[in-house]
Protein backbone atom coordinates (compact mmCIF):
# COMPACT_ATOMS: atom_id res chain seq x y z
CA UNK A 1 0.00 0.00 0.00
CA UNK A 2 1.53 3.68 -0.99
CA UNK A 3 1.86 5.99 1.85
CA UNK A 4 -0.75 8.20 0.42
CA UNK A 5 -3.21 5.36 0.72
CA UNK A 6 -2.08 4.32 4.48
CA UNK A 7 -2.76 7.77 4.93
CA UNK A 8 -6.13 8.00 3.46
CA UNK A 9 -7.23 4.51 5.19
CA UNK A 10 -6.06 6.18 8.10
CA UNK A 11 -8.28 9.14 8.23
CA UNK A 12 -11.01 7.13 7.06
CA UNK A 13 -10.51 4.60 9.84
CA UNK A 14 -10.52 8.31 12.61
CA UNK A 15 -13.67 9.54 10.58
CA UNK A 16 -15.23 6.34 10.96
CA UNK A 17 -14.68 6.75 14.89
CA UNK A 18 -15.71 10.21 15.32
CA UNK A 19 -18.76 9.06 13.91
CA UNK A 20 -19.78 6.28 16.39
CA UNK A 21 -18.69 8.44 19.06
CA UNK A 22 -20.47 11.23 17.92
CA UNK A 23 -23.59 8.70 17.32
CA UNK A 24 -23.52 7.54 20.95
CA UNK A 25 -23.21 10.91 22.16
CA UNK A 26 -26.82 11.77 20.85
CA UNK A 27 -27.92 8.33 21.94
CA UNK A 28 -26.63 9.01 25.78
CA UNK A 29 -28.23 12.54 25.08
CA UNK A 30 -31.58 11.05 24.03
CA UNK A 31 -31.74 9.16 27.57
CA UNK A 32 -30.51 12.14 29.75
CA UNK A 33 -33.68 13.03 30.04
CA UNK A 34 -35.03 9.80 31.32
CA UNK A 35 -31.78 9.42 33.53
CA UNK A 36 -32.76 13.01 34.85
CA UNK A 37 -35.75 11.60 36.36
CA UNK A 38 -34.24 8.62 38.30
CA UNK A 39 -32.28 11.39 40.96
CA UNK A 40 -31.27 8.39 43.16
CA UNK A 41 -28.94 6.74 40.19
CA UNK A 42 -28.09 10.10 39.53
CA UNK A 43 -26.66 10.58 42.98
CA UNK A 44 -24.95 7.85 43.40
CA UNK A 45 -22.76 8.80 39.85
CA UNK A 46 -22.18 12.35 41.08
CA UNK A 47 -20.94 10.37 44.48
CA UNK A 48 -19.04 8.19 42.59
CA UNK A 49 -17.07 10.34 39.90
CA UNK A 50 -17.61 13.43 42.50
CA UNK A 51 -16.98 12.68 46.36
CA UNK A 52 -14.41 9.41 45.55
CA UNK A 53 -12.71 11.91 43.74
CA UNK A 54 -12.05 14.93 46.54
CA UNK A 55 -9.49 13.82 48.16
CA UNK A 56 -7.07 13.29 45.02
CA UNK A 57 -7.97 16.41 43.71
CA UNK A 58 -7.60 18.67 46.81
CA UNK A 59 -4.72 17.03 47.87
CA UNK A 60 -3.27 17.82 44.21
CA UNK A 61 -4.74 21.13 44.35
CA UNK A 62 -3.25 21.98 47.16
CA UNK A 63 0.24 21.07 46.27
CA UNK A 64 0.06 22.57 42.30
CA UNK A 65 -1.37 26.00 44.72
CA UNK A 66 1.96 25.53 46.59
CA UNK A 67 4.55 25.05 43.85
CA UNK A 68 2.59 28.09 41.97
CA UNK A 69 3.47 30.23 45.33
CA UNK A 70 6.95 29.28 45.28
CA UNK A 71 8.01 29.24 41.34
CA UNK A 72 5.77 32.60 41.35
CA UNK A 73 7.21 34.46 44.12
CA UNK A 74 10.60 33.71 42.82
CA UNK A 75 9.56 34.75 39.23
CA UNK A 76 7.98 38.25 40.80
CA UNK A 77 10.53 39.02 43.61
CA UNK A 78 13.10 39.52 40.07
CA UNK A 79 10.80 42.33 39.16
CA UNK A 80 10.09 43.34 42.56
CA UNK A 81 6.29 42.70 42.30
CA UNK A 82 5.52 40.01 44.64
CA UNK A 83 2.41 41.40 45.77
CA UNK A 84 0.85 40.44 42.36
CA UNK A 85 1.29 36.69 43.54
CA UNK A 86 -2.19 36.22 44.46
CA UNK A 87 -3.09 37.49 41.31
CA UNK A 88 -0.75 35.61 38.95
CA UNK A 89 -1.95 32.54 40.87
CA UNK A 90 -5.65 32.99 40.85
CA UNK A 91 -6.38 33.58 36.85
CA UNK A 92 -3.28 31.04 36.18
CA UNK A 93 -5.49 28.68 38.26
CA UNK A 94 -8.79 29.64 37.76
CA UNK A 95 -8.57 30.40 33.58
CA UNK A 96 -5.97 26.77 32.97
CA UNK A 97 -4.49 24.96 35.68
CA UNK A 98 -7.91 24.09 37.51
CA UNK A 99 -9.76 23.07 34.53
CA UNK A 100 -7.05 21.45 32.70
CA UNK A 101 -5.19 19.54 36.06
CA UNK A 102 -8.66 18.47 37.00
CA UNK A 103 -9.65 17.02 34.05
CA UNK A 104 -6.61 14.74 34.13
CA UNK A 105 -7.08 13.65 37.06
CA UNK A 106 -10.98 12.89 36.85
CA UNK A 107 -9.53 11.05 33.83
CA UNK A 108 -7.12 9.15 36.07
CA UNK A 109 -9.43 8.28 38.84
CA UNK A 110 -12.83 8.92 38.07
CA UNK A 111 -12.63 7.60 33.99
CA UNK A 112 -10.19 4.55 34.56
CA UNK A 113 -13.37 3.24 37.04
CA UNK A 114 -16.40 4.20 34.63
CA UNK A 115 -15.28 2.30 31.79
CA UNK A 116 -13.80 -0.67 33.93
CA UNK A 117 -17.05 -0.92 35.67
CA UNK A 118 -18.91 -0.46 31.99
CA UNK A 119 -16.67 -3.25 30.30
CA UNK A 120 -16.72 -5.57 33.36
CA UNK A 121 -20.56 -5.56 32.72
CA UNK A 122 -20.29 -6.15 29.60
CA UNK A 123 -17.46 -8.94 29.60
CA UNK A 124 -20.36 -10.53 32.25
CA UNK A 125 -23.07 -10.46 30.36
CA UNK A 126 -25.10 -7.70 32.62
CA UNK A 127 -25.58 -5.30 29.66
CA UNK A 128 -27.23 -7.71 27.32
CA UNK A 129 -29.21 -9.32 30.18
CA UNK A 130 -30.48 -5.90 30.96
CA UNK A 131 -31.04 -5.29 27.24
CA UNK A 132 -32.64 -8.99 27.01
CA UNK A 133 -34.83 -7.40 29.97
CA UNK A 134 -36.13 -4.81 27.50
CA UNK A 135 -34.11 -2.45 29.90
CA UNK A 136 -31.67 -0.30 27.61
CA UNK A 137 -28.63 0.00 29.09
CA UNK A 138 -27.18 3.10 28.08
CA UNK A 139 -30.25 4.63 29.87
CA UNK A 140 -29.57 2.50 32.72
CA UNK A 141 -25.97 2.77 32.98
CA UNK A 142 -24.52 4.62 31.10
CA UNK A 143 -26.76 8.22 30.72
CA UNK A 144 -26.49 8.46 34.81
CA UNK A 145 -22.89 7.94 34.88
CA UNK A 146 -22.03 10.22 31.74
CA UNK A 147 -24.42 13.08 33.47
CA UNK A 148 -22.44 12.17 36.50
CA UNK A 149 -19.03 12.72 35.13
CA UNK A 150 -20.50 15.85 33.74
CA UNK A 151 -21.64 17.53 36.75
CA UNK A 152 -19.09 16.56 38.67
CA UNK A 153 -16.11 18.16 36.76
CA UNK A 154 -17.03 21.97 37.20
CA UNK A 155 -17.43 21.01 40.94
CA UNK A 156 -14.44 19.70 41.27
CA UNK A 157 -12.65 22.48 39.24
CA UNK A 158 -13.92 24.64 41.55
CA UNK A 159 -13.24 22.89 44.29
CA UNK A 160 -9.43 22.53 42.67
CA UNK A 161 -9.31 26.26 42.14
CA UNK A 162 -9.90 27.76 45.80
CA UNK A 163 -7.63 25.04 47.56
CA UNK A 164 -4.86 25.80 44.59
CA UNK A 165 -5.36 29.49 45.95
CA UNK A 166 -5.19 28.73 49.41
CA UNK A 167 -1.97 26.84 49.18
CA UNK A 168 -0.34 29.83 46.93
CA UNK A 169 -1.28 32.03 49.89
CA UNK A 170 0.35 29.55 52.42
CA UNK A 171 3.71 30.03 50.26
CA UNK A 172 3.06 33.92 49.73
CA UNK A 173 1.28 35.15 53.26
CA UNK A 174 2.67 32.40 55.78
CA UNK A 175 6.36 31.60 54.55
CA UNK A 176 7.05 34.75 52.26
CA UNK A 177 5.70 37.41 54.17
CA UNK A 178 3.31 38.97 51.75
CA UNK A 179 0.80 41.44 53.84
CA UNK A 180 -3.03 39.11 53.88
CA UNK A 181 -4.68 42.32 52.67
CA UNK A 182 -2.35 43.10 49.72
CA UNK A 183 -2.62 39.15 48.45
CA UNK A 184 -6.45 38.84 48.99
CA UNK A 185 -7.48 42.88 47.68
CA UNK A 186 -5.17 42.28 44.70
CA UNK A 187 -6.36 38.91 44.08
CA UNK A 188 -10.22 39.96 43.89
CA UNK A 189 -9.59 42.99 42.17
CA UNK A 190 -7.66 41.44 39.43
CA UNK A 191 -10.29 38.03 39.10
CA UNK A 192 -13.32 39.20 36.62
CA UNK A 193 -16.76 37.55 35.92
CA UNK A 194 -14.70 36.59 32.46
CA UNK A 195 -11.80 34.56 34.01
CA UNK A 196 -14.36 31.95 36.01
CA UNK A 197 -16.75 32.14 32.87
CA UNK A 198 -13.60 30.77 30.71
CA UNK A 199 -12.76 28.34 34.04
CA UNK A 200 -16.17 27.05 34.05
CA UNK A 201 -16.52 26.34 30.31
CA UNK A 202 -13.52 24.82 29.86
CA UNK A 203 -14.34 21.92 32.90
CA UNK A 204 -17.84 21.94 31.01
CA UNK A 205 -16.50 20.87 27.70
CA UNK A 206 -13.48 19.15 29.59
CA UNK A 207 -16.25 17.33 31.83
CA UNK A 208 -18.46 16.13 28.66
CA UNK A 209 -15.00 15.19 27.04
CA UNK A 210 -13.67 13.06 29.63
CA UNK A 211 -17.63 11.47 30.57
CA UNK A 212 -18.11 10.93 27.26
CA UNK A 213 -14.50 8.85 26.37
CA UNK A 214 -14.70 6.82 29.47
CA UNK A 215 -18.71 5.58 29.27
CA UNK A 216 -17.91 5.16 25.29
CA UNK A 217 -14.70 3.22 25.57
CA UNK A 218 -16.47 1.17 28.45
CA UNK A 219 -19.78 0.48 26.30
CA UNK A 220 -17.76 -0.86 23.49
CA UNK A 221 -14.45 -2.78 25.80
CA UNK A 222 -13.94 -6.30 23.89
CA UNK A 223 -15.85 -8.48 26.57
CA UNK A 224 -12.90 -10.07 27.82
CA UNK A 225 -9.95 -9.34 30.70
CA UNK A 226 -7.26 -7.79 28.14
CA UNK A 227 -10.62 -6.22 25.91
CA UNK A 228 -11.58 -3.79 29.88
CA UNK A 229 -7.66 -3.63 30.56
CA UNK A 230 -7.38 -2.12 27.08
CA UNK A 231 -10.67 0.29 27.88
CA UNK A 232 -8.76 1.58 30.57
CA UNK A 233 -6.01 2.91 28.95
CA UNK A 234 -7.03 4.08 26.22
CA UNK A 235 -9.36 6.37 28.80
CA UNK A 236 -7.18 7.95 30.16
CA UNK A 237 -4.72 8.33 26.78
CA UNK A 238 -7.45 9.69 24.73
CA UNK A 239 -8.40 11.74 27.36
CA UNK A 240 -5.27 13.25 28.22
CA UNK A 241 -4.78 13.99 24.64
CA UNK A 242 -8.45 15.74 23.93
CA UNK A 243 -8.03 17.71 26.62
CA UNK A 244 -4.86 19.31 26.30
CA UNK A 245 -6.22 19.76 22.66
CA UNK A 246 -9.78 20.71 23.46
CA UNK A 247 -7.65 23.53 26.08
CA UNK A 248 -5.85 25.12 23.34
CA UNK A 249 -8.57 25.56 20.99
CA UNK A 250 -10.93 26.75 23.82
CA UNK A 251 -7.97 29.45 25.01
CA UNK A 252 -7.21 30.38 21.71
CA UNK A 253 -11.11 31.05 21.23
CA UNK A 254 -11.19 33.30 24.65
CA UNK A 255 -7.74 35.74 24.10
CA UNK B 1 -44.16 -40.23 16.41
CA UNK B 2 -46.92 -38.89 18.18
CA UNK B 3 -45.00 -35.58 19.33
CA UNK B 4 -44.55 -34.40 15.99
CA UNK B 5 -47.93 -34.61 15.02
CA UNK B 6 -48.83 -32.52 17.75
CA UNK B 7 -45.97 -29.75 16.68
CA UNK B 8 -47.08 -29.61 13.68
CA UNK B 9 -50.30 -29.25 14.15
CA UNK B 10 -50.29 -26.38 16.53
CA UNK B 11 -48.96 -22.80 14.91
CA UNK B 12 -45.55 -22.78 16.67
CA UNK B 13 -44.58 -20.49 19.34
CA UNK B 14 -41.18 -19.89 17.85
CA UNK B 15 -40.41 -20.84 14.19
CA UNK B 16 -36.79 -20.47 12.84
CA UNK B 17 -36.95 -20.88 8.73
CA UNK B 18 -33.80 -21.73 6.77
CA UNK B 19 -31.88 -19.08 8.68
CA UNK B 20 -28.41 -18.23 7.17
CA UNK B 21 -26.16 -16.59 9.37
CA UNK B 22 -22.46 -16.50 9.11
CA UNK B 23 -19.78 -14.31 11.45
CA UNK B 24 -17.31 -12.96 9.07
CA UNK B 25 -15.89 -16.23 6.60
CA UNK B 26 -17.30 -18.34 9.03
CA UNK B 27 -20.67 -19.79 8.50
CA UNK B 28 -22.68 -20.41 11.48
CA UNK B 29 -26.36 -21.61 10.04
CA UNK B 30 -26.62 -22.53 6.69
CA UNK B 31 -30.44 -23.36 6.49
CA UNK B 32 -31.71 -24.11 10.13
CA UNK B 33 -35.58 -24.52 10.51
CA UNK B 34 -36.79 -24.80 14.02
CA UNK B 35 -40.22 -24.77 15.24
CA UNK B 36 -41.17 -24.51 19.11
CA UNK B 37 -44.03 -25.80 20.43
CA UNK B 38 -46.49 -24.05 22.67
CA UNK B 39 -46.41 -25.59 26.13
CA UNK B 40 -43.51 -27.80 24.97
CA UNK B 41 -40.24 -28.26 26.65
CA UNK B 42 -37.68 -27.57 23.11
CA UNK B 43 -33.98 -28.95 23.43
CA UNK B 44 -31.80 -27.33 21.13
CA UNK B 45 -28.70 -30.43 21.63
CA UNK B 46 -25.31 -30.15 19.69
CA UNK B 47 -21.54 -30.06 19.81
CA UNK B 48 -19.73 -27.33 21.28
CA UNK B 49 -19.71 -24.65 19.18
CA UNK B 50 -22.56 -25.50 16.59
CA UNK B 51 -24.16 -22.11 17.60
CA UNK B 52 -26.74 -23.08 19.69
CA UNK B 53 -25.98 -20.10 21.93
CA UNK B 54 -26.16 -18.04 18.95
CA UNK B 55 -29.90 -19.64 18.03
CA UNK B 56 -30.49 -17.99 21.24
CA UNK B 57 -29.45 -14.15 20.22
CA UNK B 58 -31.47 -14.36 16.81
CA UNK B 59 -34.73 -15.70 18.38
CA UNK B 60 -34.14 -12.88 21.10
CA UNK B 61 -33.34 -10.40 18.00
CA UNK B 62 -30.01 -9.44 19.33
CA UNK B 63 -28.83 -10.48 16.43
CA UNK B 64 -29.92 -10.44 13.13
CA UNK B 65 -29.67 -13.14 9.92
CA UNK B 66 -28.42 -12.70 6.97
CA UNK B 67 -31.46 -15.06 5.34
CA UNK B 68 -33.95 -16.79 6.63
CA UNK B 69 -37.11 -15.12 9.18
CA UNK B 70 -37.57 -16.06 12.47
CA UNK B 71 -41.01 -15.25 14.11
CA UNK B 72 -41.66 -15.18 18.01
CA UNK B 73 -45.61 -15.05 18.79
CA UNK B 74 -45.61 -14.43 14.68
CA UNK B 75 -43.77 -11.67 14.82
CA UNK B 76 -40.63 -11.54 12.17
CA UNK B 77 -37.97 -10.76 15.02
CA UNK B 78 -35.75 -9.16 12.24
CA UNK B 79 -37.86 -6.56 11.42
CA UNK B 80 -39.06 -5.16 14.56
CA UNK B 81 -37.85 -1.63 15.84
CA UNK B 82 -36.20 -1.08 19.57
CA UNK B 83 -39.66 -0.23 20.86
CA UNK B 84 -41.31 -3.28 19.36
CA UNK B 85 -38.55 -5.78 20.25
CA UNK B 86 -38.14 -4.46 23.99
CA UNK B 87 -42.11 -5.29 23.70
CA UNK B 88 -41.58 -8.56 22.88
CA UNK B 89 -38.67 -9.18 24.94
CA UNK B 90 -41.10 -8.76 27.82
CA UNK B 91 -42.93 -11.85 27.10
CA UNK B 92 -39.73 -13.72 26.94
CA UNK B 93 -37.34 -14.88 29.61
CA UNK B 94 -33.66 -15.52 28.87
CA UNK B 95 -31.31 -17.72 31.66
CA UNK B 96 -27.59 -16.61 30.63
CA UNK B 97 -25.40 -19.52 31.29
CA UNK B 98 -23.74 -17.60 34.05
CA UNK B 99 -26.59 -16.07 35.49
CA UNK B 100 -25.83 -12.57 34.89
CA UNK B 101 -27.20 -11.20 37.72
CA UNK B 102 -26.31 -7.54 38.25
CA UNK B 103 -22.99 -7.21 40.63
CA UNK B 104 -24.15 -4.03 42.04
CA UNK B 105 -27.06 -5.24 43.95
CA UNK B 106 -28.94 -7.67 45.80
CA UNK B 107 -30.66 -10.82 45.35
CA UNK B 108 -33.67 -8.80 46.02
CA UNK B 109 -33.10 -5.84 43.76
CA UNK B 110 -31.96 -7.92 40.95
CA UNK B 111 -34.99 -10.32 41.16
CA UNK B 112 -37.03 -6.91 41.38
CA UNK B 113 -35.54 -4.73 38.67
CA UNK B 114 -37.45 -5.59 35.77
CA UNK B 115 -40.59 -5.16 37.58
CA UNK B 116 -39.13 -1.54 38.66
CA UNK B 117 -37.86 -1.09 35.25
CA UNK B 118 -41.46 -1.92 33.52
CA UNK B 119 -44.44 -1.79 36.04
CA UNK B 120 -45.05 0.69 38.77
CA UNK B 121 -45.94 -1.54 41.42
CA UNK B 122 -46.26 -0.27 45.17
CA UNK B 123 -43.41 -1.32 46.82
CA UNK B 124 -45.46 -3.87 49.19
CA UNK B 125 -46.84 -5.80 46.68
CA UNK B 126 -43.65 -5.73 44.81
CA UNK B 127 -41.64 -7.06 47.62
CA UNK B 128 -44.68 -9.67 47.53
CA UNK B 129 -44.15 -10.63 44.63
CA UNK B 130 -40.34 -11.03 44.49
CA UNK B 131 -40.42 -13.10 47.91
CA UNK B 132 -42.93 -15.37 45.91
CA UNK B 133 -40.42 -15.74 43.04
CA UNK B 134 -37.13 -16.20 45.61
CA UNK B 135 -39.55 -19.26 47.72
CA UNK B 136 -40.43 -20.97 44.04
CA UNK B 137 -36.58 -21.38 43.16
CA UNK B 138 -35.83 -21.75 47.42
CA UNK B 139 -33.86 -19.18 47.82
CA UNK B 140 -35.91 -16.99 49.66
CA UNK B 141 -34.32 -16.62 52.67
CA UNK B 142 -31.19 -15.32 50.51
CA UNK B 143 -32.84 -12.51 49.13
CA UNK B 144 -30.58 -10.07 50.98
CA UNK B 145 -27.12 -11.84 49.85
CA UNK B 146 -25.00 -10.06 46.76
CA UNK B 147 -24.47 -11.98 43.70
CA UNK B 148 -20.57 -12.25 44.81
CA UNK B 149 -21.74 -14.23 47.91
CA UNK B 150 -23.89 -17.03 45.82
CA UNK B 151 -22.87 -20.75 44.39
CA UNK B 152 -22.82 -20.86 40.88
CA UNK B 153 -25.91 -23.50 41.26
CA UNK B 154 -27.58 -20.39 43.30
CA UNK B 155 -26.93 -17.72 41.32
CA UNK B 156 -28.27 -19.40 38.10
CA UNK B 157 -31.80 -20.08 40.37
CA UNK B 158 -31.67 -16.42 41.10
CA UNK B 159 -31.30 -15.35 37.92
CA UNK B 160 -34.47 -18.11 37.04
CA UNK B 161 -36.39 -16.38 39.58
CA UNK B 162 -35.55 -12.90 38.10
CA UNK B 163 -36.35 -14.90 34.39
CA UNK B 164 -39.83 -15.25 35.37
CA UNK B 165 -40.78 -12.79 37.72
CA UNK B 166 -42.06 -11.19 34.20
CA UNK B 167 -44.05 -14.07 34.26
CA UNK B 168 -42.95 -14.68 30.77
CA UNK B 169 -45.13 -17.21 28.36
CA UNK B 170 -41.33 -18.95 26.78
CA UNK B 171 -38.42 -18.93 28.80
CA UNK B 172 -35.21 -19.61 26.86
CA UNK B 173 -32.44 -21.59 28.59
CA UNK B 174 -28.69 -21.48 27.71
CA UNK B 175 -26.38 -24.01 28.81
CA UNK B 176 -28.39 -24.18 32.16
CA UNK B 177 -26.69 -27.00 33.88
CA UNK B 178 -23.03 -26.03 32.88
CA UNK B 179 -20.64 -26.39 35.68
CA UNK B 180 -23.38 -27.72 38.34
CA UNK B 181 -23.04 -30.29 41.24
CA UNK B 182 -25.49 -32.98 40.71
CA UNK B 183 -27.53 -31.60 43.40
CA UNK B 184 -27.62 -28.08 42.03
CA UNK B 185 -28.56 -29.88 38.50
CA UNK B 186 -31.27 -32.03 39.99
CA UNK B 187 -32.72 -28.64 41.83
CA UNK B 188 -32.64 -26.61 38.23
CA UNK B 189 -33.99 -29.58 36.54
CA UNK B 190 -36.91 -29.83 38.51
CA UNK B 191 -37.51 -26.05 38.38
CA UNK B 192 -37.71 -26.28 34.50
CA UNK B 193 -39.90 -29.23 34.62
CA UNK B 194 -41.87 -27.15 37.41
CA UNK B 195 -41.82 -24.02 35.84
CA UNK B 196 -43.24 -25.43 32.53
CA UNK B 197 -46.48 -27.72 33.74
CA UNK B 198 -47.26 -25.20 36.79
CA UNK B 199 -47.01 -21.89 34.81
CA UNK B 200 -47.69 -23.75 31.56
CA UNK B 201 -44.45 -21.72 30.04
CA UNK B 202 -43.02 -22.98 27.03
CA UNK B 203 -39.11 -23.76 27.32
CA UNK B 204 -36.31 -23.99 24.86
CA UNK B 205 -33.04 -25.61 26.60
CA UNK B 206 -29.88 -25.34 24.85
CA UNK B 207 -27.50 -27.38 26.12
CA UNK B 208 -25.39 -30.53 25.68
CA UNK B 209 -26.19 -32.42 28.40
CA UNK B 210 -27.93 -35.64 26.95
CA UNK B 211 -28.62 -37.52 30.18
CA UNK B 212 -30.62 -34.10 31.60
CA UNK B 213 -32.37 -33.50 28.78
CA UNK B 214 -33.70 -36.92 28.00
CA UNK B 215 -35.62 -36.55 31.22
CA UNK B 216 -37.43 -33.81 30.21
CA UNK B 217 -37.46 -32.68 26.89
CA UNK B 218 -40.58 -33.16 24.84
CA UNK B 219 -38.81 -32.40 21.65
CA UNK B 220 -35.21 -32.44 20.56
CA UNK B 221 -33.15 -30.88 17.26
CA UNK B 222 -29.72 -31.83 17.39
CA UNK B 223 -27.49 -29.66 15.62
CA UNK B 224 -24.29 -29.99 13.62
CA UNK B 225 -22.61 -27.93 11.05
CA UNK B 226 -25.20 -25.23 10.62
CA UNK B 227 -28.19 -27.50 10.20
CA UNK B 228 -30.25 -29.84 12.34
CA UNK B 229 -29.35 -33.39 11.83
CA UNK B 230 -31.83 -35.13 13.53
CA UNK B 231 -35.28 -33.91 15.45
CA UNK B 232 -37.06 -36.23 17.35
CA UNK B 233 -38.01 -37.07 20.98
CA UNK B 234 -35.38 -38.60 23.13
CA UNK B 235 -36.06 -42.20 22.89
CA UNK B 236 -36.38 -41.60 18.86
CA UNK B 237 -33.43 -39.48 18.99
CA UNK B 238 -31.39 -42.69 20.84
CA UNK B 239 -32.54 -45.01 18.60
CA UNK B 240 -31.23 -42.94 15.30
CA UNK B 241 -29.04 -45.12 13.38
CA UNK B 242 -27.30 -42.12 11.89
CA UNK B 243 -23.38 -41.82 12.44
CA UNK B 244 -23.65 -38.10 14.13
CA UNK B 245 -26.45 -38.53 16.32
CA UNK B 246 -25.06 -41.97 17.33
CA UNK B 247 -21.85 -40.44 18.55
CA UNK B 248 -23.83 -37.60 19.98
CA UNK B 249 -25.85 -39.55 22.12
CA UNK B 250 -23.64 -41.94 23.15
CA UNK B 251 -20.64 -39.32 23.55
CA UNK B 252 -17.86 -41.47 21.35
CA UNK B 253 -15.14 -39.58 20.95
CA UNK B 254 -14.21 -40.09 17.67
CA UNK B 255 -16.93 -40.53 14.66
CA UNK B 256 -18.23 -37.91 12.32
CA UNK B 257 -17.36 -34.88 14.44
CA UNK B 258 -13.71 -35.64 15.04
CA UNK B 259 -11.44 -35.95 17.81
CA UNK B 260 -8.65 -33.86 16.50
CA UNK B 261 -8.77 -30.31 15.08
CA UNK B 262 -7.57 -30.22 11.20
CA UNK B 263 -4.16 -30.23 10.76
CA UNK B 264 -1.18 -31.35 8.73
CA UNK B 265 0.13 -34.29 8.72
CA UNK B 266 1.09 -35.85 11.86
CA UNK B 267 4.55 -37.62 10.59
CA UNK B 268 5.36 -34.84 8.43
CA UNK B 269 4.87 -32.21 10.88
CA UNK B 270 7.00 -33.73 13.37
CA UNK B 271 9.87 -34.95 11.15
CA UNK B 272 10.06 -31.44 9.58
CA UNK B 273 13.07 -29.76 10.03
Amino acid sequence: MSASAARGQAIRSNLIKIGAVTRFLLRVLGQALPALSRPRLLIEQIYNAGARSLVIIMLCGLFVGMVLGLQGYDLLARFGSESALGVAAALGLIRELGPVLTALLFAGRAGTALASEIGLMRATDQLTAMEMMAVDPVRYVVAPRFLGGFIAMPLLTAIFDCIGIYGTQLIGVVMMRIPTGTFWSQTVNAVELRDIREGVIKSLVFGLACSLIAVYEGYYAEPTAEGVGLATTRTVVTSAVMVLMLDYVLTAAFL
Amino acid sequence: MSDRTEVSSQPPLIDVQDVHYAVGTHSVFSGLNVRVAVGKITAIMGPSGTGKTTLLRLIMGQIVPQSGRISVFGQDVGALKRRELYALRQRVGLLFQNGALLTGMSVFDNVAFPVREHARLPEPVLRKLVLMKLQAVGLRGAAELMPSELSGGMARRVALARAIVMDPEVLLYDEPFVGLDPISKGVILRLIQSLNKTLHITSVLVSHDVQEISAIADHTYLLSSGVVVADGNPAELKQDASAVVHQFMTGAPDGPVPFHYPAADYNAQLLER
